[in-house]
């Protein structure tokens, strides 16, 4: 017998309201229908109203967990549609710090998704990992998580050599604690349990529903927006991380993995950092089109953006990942059973704000 | 099982939380919390007005008075940044709780009428250049 078990808004998985109309038969999930738009704020329409310098504090409004990231996509674009030539230190700080939230907010879902299998002391060890990322943050730009540090035509704070040596120090303690919690992450018997083999996603399927970021990787996709070279990860080198089995598991691991990479990545923009202006003045307004692509946490964000030469955007458009990745999952959920749907719904690792903006 | 040697440490080694509030950590020197004027230096010209995103500054010209409301400030510093005589600054500590809502009132000495037409000319300017 069919019957629809409502899941969300409200749900102690989940950190934000997205729902689900459940078809299940015999505990056995056939089909699932989403609903979203519980947090709808109307951001995009806010550029009517502020001008485009003030857009930046709203874009990082957009997402609390990878604010930096989304502004720094809309500065890019700006200065695309202006012709503004970035000093390369601003560059280098923008991946800096870029890769600093994408640290904690890959921490922050490895403590979410441990909870969500119900490995609650994990959970307090990956928040406690990410304390030290959020004081890098604090003490290098005055905020802990909308850290405001991006402007159209560079960065607003600089790191001085102390400073520099001082995050190389805390990134020592960072790693060692995301190495701590490898074991228990990857190689426990229940947490093997609870993910191997669940929500599995083929290639094909991932590339057909138009899968993004580690959700794709976990499906054995070398797809990262991060190859296209943007601020500084031409020059630093960057390959993605890639998981072939396509299941829970794998999303996990290829998390993991990319929250190592992302301490590497932060070394390696320190030891080549330049020297240099961290901004250049820019004059004039913006005029034209201009469509950017960036890599978040959850994977690729699409920025468009209209100007008409007045100190308003014409229009401006955001696709954020976590729409893309909602009907992947809805192709990983029928045949799973009802206790592993909340598991799979943090697989995909939900950014519902951002969704809705 | 694997979990198991992190939480022996974690038993052993010291509490990784702080008894807040009776025991706080030093702020950091880059830290931006909440906002004041000192207004006796302040020229009143609303700069932080106009390029607050926010929108939580008022500047009345006339009667000298300086608003901000720090439950619609983001904590941002471009107000910071923005003011030409640097009379704007961000304490390093929090507010603390209240049970009233207590915004940010600032009454100053608007500024002469000589200065006042230097003042105009500066700010023509600054929209001219905007």
């Amino acid at each position: 017998m069919k019957t629809i078990v409502p899941f969300g808004p409200q749900h102690p998985v989940l950190p934000e309201p997205i729902h689900l109309n459940l078809e299940v038969e015999n505990e056995i999930v056939t089909g699932a229908i989403p609903a979203i738009g519980y947090v709808h704020r109307g951001l995009e329409k806010l550029c009517e109203i502020r001008d485009f310098n003030q857009m930046i504090q709203v874009c990082e409004r957009v997402c609390g967990i990878c604010s930096a990231i989304h502004a720094q996509c809309y500065c890019q674009c700006i200065e695309e549609m202006m012709g503004v030539e970035v000093p390369d230190r601003a560059r280098y700080l923008r991946t800096i710090w870029g890769e600093l939230h994408r640290m904690h907010s890959h921490l922050l879902w490895l403590g979410l998704f441990a909870d969500s299998f119900g490995f609650e002391s994990l959970f307090m060890q990956c928040w406690k990992i990410r304390e030290k990322v959020m004081d890098i943050m604090e003490a290098t730009t005055g905020n802990r998580v909308v850290i405001s540090v991006n402007i159209v035509g560079g960065v607003r704070r600089n790191l001085d050599p102390e400073q520099i040596r001082w995050v190389l120090s805390e990134l020592k303690f960072v790693e060692e604690g995301v190495k701590s919690v490898e074991a228990a992450l990857l190689e426990d018997y229940t947490v093997k349990r609870r993910l191997k083999g669940k929500g599995v996603l083929t290639k094909e399927d991932a590339l057909l529903l138009g899968a993004a970021g580690p959700t794709l990787r976990g499906s054995n996709v070398a797809q990262d927006m991060r190859q296209l070279g943007y601020a500084a990860y031409g020059e630093i080198g960057f390959e993605p991380v890639v998981e072939p089995d396509g299941d829970s598991y794998s999303r996990n691991k290829v998390r993991f993995r990319e929250t190592l990479q992302s301490i590497e990545l932060v070394r390696r923009a320190i030891d080549k950092l330049p020297e240099g202006d961290i901004s250049v003045k820019v004059k004039g307004r913006p005029e034209g089109e201009v469509y950017h692509r960036v890599e978040q946490p959850r994977g690729e964000c699409v920025y468009y953006l209209r100007g008409n030469g007045s100190k308003n955007l014409e229009r401006l458009r955001i696709r954020t990942p976590t729409f893309a990745n909602i009907p992947p999952l809805l192709t990983m959920l029928p045949g799973s059973e009802l206790a592993d749907v909340p598991v799979l719904i943090l697989s995909i690792d939900p950014c519902v704000s951002c969704t809705e903006r | 099982m694997k979990m198991s040697s992190n939480v022996i440490k974690n038993f052993l080694s010291k509490s990784s939380t702080r008894l807040y509030p009776f025991e706080v950590r030093d702020p950091f020197d880059a830290c931006r919390y909440e906002l004041y004027n000192d207004i006796e230096e302040c020229i009143f010209c609303g700069n932080c007005q106009r390029t607050c995103p926010s929108q939580c500054i008022t500047v009345d010209k006339t009667s000298g008075v300086w608003d901000c409301d720090p439950f619609a400030c983001v904590y941002c510093s471009i107000c910071v940044e923005a003011c030409p005589v640097h009379c704007l600054h961000q304490k390093k500590t929090h507010r603390e709780p209240a049970t009233e809502r207590q915004m940010i009132h600032m009454q100053g000495t608007p500024p002469q009428p000589k200065k006042k037409a230097k003042k105009t000319q500066k700010d023509d300017n600054h929209e001219s250049n905007a």
